[in-house]
This record gives C-alpha cells, structure tokens and sequence, in this order.
C-alpha cells in the first residue's frame, strides 16, 4: 500500500494503479497547457527581441509606424484597439443584460427556446461573414444614413467630425458589439438562471413587482455579469477579420468615430504577408507580444475584480 | 370572533391538474391556523393561494378569497402581497444586502425612503423577531453569515416591517435545529397578538402547539376543521383521527 497526499495535505493511501496513472495524466496534460502559454511568451519575446531593442519602451508610445523608413511605434494601434472594444462592451452589455433578462425572466417557454438559440447562433457565425455583410450592408448604411445624421445633428462634438467614409471605427465598433453580444448574452443568461427561484419569490412576497424582483437577481449576479463582459472584451480585443475587413486600416488616432483606425489583431494579419524585412517581422511579432500582455491584463482585472466582488458578496455589505 | 380572511370554494389548478377542491375556511383574526395534511395534500399551495404566489408558478385559481370583505382574487397581487407577508420553509435573505438592508428591503417596494423612519421600523421588526440582540451590533455585514434559525427570524424580521396584517408561514422551522424552532413557535405566540397568522406544518406537535384552529387537507380536500384541542383530542372524523395519531400519512 502506498501513501499519497492530496492536495489539501491529508493523507489518503491508493494501491490501485488505475487511480495513480490517472493522477499522474491528468497532471501532465494540465502542465502542458502552462508549459504552451510560457513556450508562446518566450518565442513572441525571441521573435520580437530586435525591435525590442532597438525601439524598447518608444515602441508603446510613438505613432510611426512606417515600414518604408522602418520605424516602428504601435501606440495608434493599441489605441485603436482599446478604443473599439472598450466602444463595442459599452453597446453590448446593456444589449446583452436586456437579452438575458428576458430569455431567463420574461419569454414564454415556447419563445425562450428558439430564441436562446437566434442568440447563439450568433456566435457561431465565421468572422469573415460578418465582415462581407458590414462591407456590403453595415458599411453603406453608416455612409449614407448613420454619419450624415450624426454630424447634422451633433457634429459640435469632436467624435462625429470628419468625412464619411463608412469605413473607420465606428463600422468596426457596431460589427464588434453585435459579434461580442451573444458570449456576452449567453454567459449571463445562465447565471441569472443559476439564481435560486426563493430569492424572486421572497421579493415579489414583500411587494415587489416583477421588475424589482429581477432588480434583486441582477443585484446578486453583477460578478458574474462583470465576468462575461470581460470575457466578451477578450473577444473583441483579438477579433481579427471582421474588423480589418472595416476598420479602414490606418494607424491613426483620432477623437473622431469616422476616421479609419487600427487594431492590433488586424494589423498583424494585414501585414505578416508583406513584411519583408525582418526589423518589419520583428515589430509585428512584438505587436503579437503586447496583445498577448493586453490580454493576461484583462484576464487578470476580470478576476480581481470577480474576486473583490465575491470577497465583499460573503462578509461585508 | 372576527374572521379576517373568508376563502369560499376554492379551487386551484396546475395546468389540467386540480390541487385543492373546493376548499371553504374562515380564517380568524389574531389567532393561529394551522394547516396540517400528508405531502402532496395541497397546503402549500392553499397558503400560496392566500397571497397569489401561486399564479407566479404559472398556476390558476377560481373561487373567492375575501379579505376584510375585498376579493384579493380581483385585485393586484403586488398590493395583496404587501397586505399577507409569507415566511418561506427555506430561509431566503437577499445574499448580497446587509442584515439592514434586507429588513429595509420590503420597504422601499411600499415607498417608505424616508432614512430615520426606515432606521425605526428595521430596529422594531428585529425586536419584534427576537434578533435585535443578537445582530445590533453588526446590522452592515451580510444576512448569510448568520445561522440558520437567525436567517429565518431575520426573513420574518424582513416580512414584519412592511407591516402587514397576515403572515403566511410556510413550514417555517422545517430546515431548523430543535433550539430554533422553539425560538420561531415563541415568537409565533408573540406574534399573533397582533397579527393573523396561517402556517403549514408537517409536524404534529408544533400544529398543536402553536395553534389554535386546525385545518387537516387531504389529497386537496378539507377534511376536518376545528379548533386545534378537539382536532387532536377528539375529532369528528376517523380519517383525521388516524392522521393526527400518526397511522397514516
């Protein structure tokens, strides 16, 4: 007989060999996975170690991004990734709360069903479809009706200024909120289901009406509602080919939502094929790395803050 | 003696599915009913009947349940609900609100906002549960790290500041420890000074404890209803006899 300790410390003992090869399998495929994103990081370091060194920290904050003279500075870039996806979260999460809301609270069961399954067969769509039906559809739309009407009726504000193109950030804002809303959607579907029925049935018994007793679910849930909003940015911070197919393609930062932009994603895929020297190779590789640091951040923020929340959710108010 | 609530054949269904048949009760005022029966018989849903809670499981009534004389069948449930507060078998504070607020909670549902005055009533109603002492001292943490027998005083705390005038009690000690239930039966005996109060019960000895009417429902039926001494001292018929005996059910 053999003894083992569990991962809590307390020993247990096994003398089947089924039980100890299964442990130890199990074990090394959950260590391959870590091993993969330390081996990733590594090789986006080696690839990217030249640009690296020759632009360092200016990589982040210039805006050159000129392969003719080969200079590279990505901060238009990443400013255009981070403005789209932090616009698309802001259209999509009230949109997506409002679905969940109503396939959990509100539809008939006869409607709940196939309506849960409109919403998912949203995310099942390939990108690219999305990005054909925002060049033929979307884009146009935003041309001759969208933009026009913005900058008559708020053209004051620096974010509606600009020549209507169609193509620019705000084509690749609306196509990413409606590509981020069924994760988005789905994820708090289910967690607003997963609240235990006593909970609206002790609302409506104190008076509540309908839409409080939803309140108080909404209320017990927001963790986990702030956790599928982070999954659905993670989504669109690396969406790569529907946004570059509207996006407009231009490193340039601009207040205004009609102006052509970037994102990392896009502009790495654009790109690799015409990279022809290797300092070019080299800073799209370093674009890969800061897009991969991006997202760890905004993993580890969602957790933190899913974290904090759960923290204050069990003792304090 | 005054009745408060006049239910006249009542009939409640699930679907296709006829739960209580024809059940007539008059319930008294400030005094203790208690609703006993097998599983399945159709209490609970008679208790939720009383507070149209039943309609939210999606089931239907037909019949007439008039209180102080107004049919609360015809009249809007969040009204109704504010007027019969219900305890439920589980405890269910609200999770992610202080012990403060979920008493404050029902209140602003009836438009009370005003700060001291909700301050007032939280403190009455904790009193009023026997918890004041217990919790004053930690009114911001959360209700769940309370015990279970304080959860449930806390849940009729929350249920006694809309200030109702029936409380509905839905097996209420069923989930608790023998300590906590005697707390929750003395406060039942408290309570009914000044309130009407209906509670389910599986359990023989606390429907005759703390009651003083008893209802005996079989298979969604009313069999016998009397005063709870001659309920379970001499009832009138042998069906009820073998159930309080506890020879069937």
């Amino acid at each position: 007989m053999k003894f083992f300790k569990n991962k809590n410390g307390s020993i247990y003992t096994s003398n089947n060999l089924g039980d100890i090869f299964f442990e130890k399998i199990t074990g090394f495929f959950a260590a391959v996975v870590l091993i993969l994103v330390i081996l990733m990081a590594y090789e986006m370091y080696a690839g990217a170690k030249p640009s690296i060194e020759k632009f360092g920290w200016g990589f982040l904050v210039s805006s050159a991004w000129d392969p003719v003279r080969e200079m590279f500075g990505a901060l238009p870039i990443i400013y255009g990734t981070i403005v789209s996806s932090m616009l698309a979260l802001l259209i999509s999460v009230p949109l997506s709360i409002g679905v969940a809301v109503f396939l959990s609270e509100i539809a008939p069961s006869w409607l709940e069903k196939p309506a849960s399954y409109l919403v998912e067969l949203l995310a099942g769509i390939p990108s690219v479809v999305y990005g054909l039906w925002g060049i033929f559809v979307l884009v146009p739309w935003i041309r001759n009706d969208v933009q026009p009407f913005l900058s008559q009726n708020f053209g004051f504000l620096p974010f509606f200024q600009g020549p209507p193109y169609g193509f620019g950030l705000l084509a690749a804002v609306l196509i990413l909120s409606i590509m981020i809303l069924p994760i988005i959607a789905s994820i708090s579907r289910d967690i607003i289901r997963s609240v235990p029925h006593d909970q609206r049935e002790a609302a409506l018994a104190l008076g509540a009406t309908k839409w409080e007793s939803i309140l108080i679910v909404l209320k017990e849930v927001k963790s986990g509602i702030l956790g599928a909003s982070m999954l659905g940015l993670g989504r669109a911070v690396g969406e790569t080919m529907a946004v570059t197919m509207v996006i407009g393609n231009r490193p340039l930062i601009s207040a205004s939502l009609f102006d052509p932009s970037y994102t990392m994603a896009s502009a790495i895929a654009n790109e690799f094929t015409e990279a022809t020297s290797d300092m070019y190779i080299s800073s799209l590789i370093h674009l890969a790395l800061v897009l991969f640091v991006i997202t760890i951040i905004i993993n580890a923020l969602a957790r933190l803050l899913v974290w904090s929340m759960d923290r204050k959710w069990k003792t304090v108010r | 003696m005054e009745i408060k609530i006049a239910v006249k054949n009542l009939n409640a269904f699930y679907g296709k599915n006829k739960v209580l048949k024809n059940v007539s009760i008059d319930i008294p005022q400030n005094k203790v009913l208690a609703i006993i029966g097998p599983s399945g018989c159709g209490k609970s849903t008679f208790l939720r009947c009383l507070n149209r809670m039943h309609e939210v499981v999606g089931g239907t009534v037909q019949g007439s349940i008039m209180l102080d004389g107004e049919d609360i069948t015809r009249k809007d449930p969040v009204l109704v609900r504010r007027r019969l507060g219900m305890i439920f078998q589980k405890p269910n504070p609200f999770p992610t609100m202080s012990i403060f607020d979920n008493v404050a909670a029902g209140l602003k549902y009836n438009g009370k906002t005003d700060k001291k005055e909700t301050a007032e009533i939280v403190e009455k109603s904790l009193k009023q549960a026997a918890l004041w002492d217990e919790v004053k001292d930690s009114l911001e943490q959360s209700g769940i790290n309370l015990s279970g027998g304080q959860q449930q005083r806390l849940c009729i705390a929350r249920t006694l500041a809309i200030q109702p005038e029936v409380i509905l009690m839905d097996e209420p000690a069923s989930a608790l420890d023998p300590i906590s239930t005697t707390k929750i039966e003395d406060l039942i005996f408290e309570l009914k000074k000044n309130y009407t109060i209906v509670i389910v019960t599986h359990n023989m000895q606390q429907a005759s404890r703390v009651s003083d009417f008893t209802a005996f429902l079989y298979m969604g039926e009313l069999i016998e209803y009397d005063a709870t001494k001659k309920i379970f001292t001499s009832p009138e018929l042998k069906q009820t006899e073998d159930y309080v005996r506890g020879r069937f059910g």
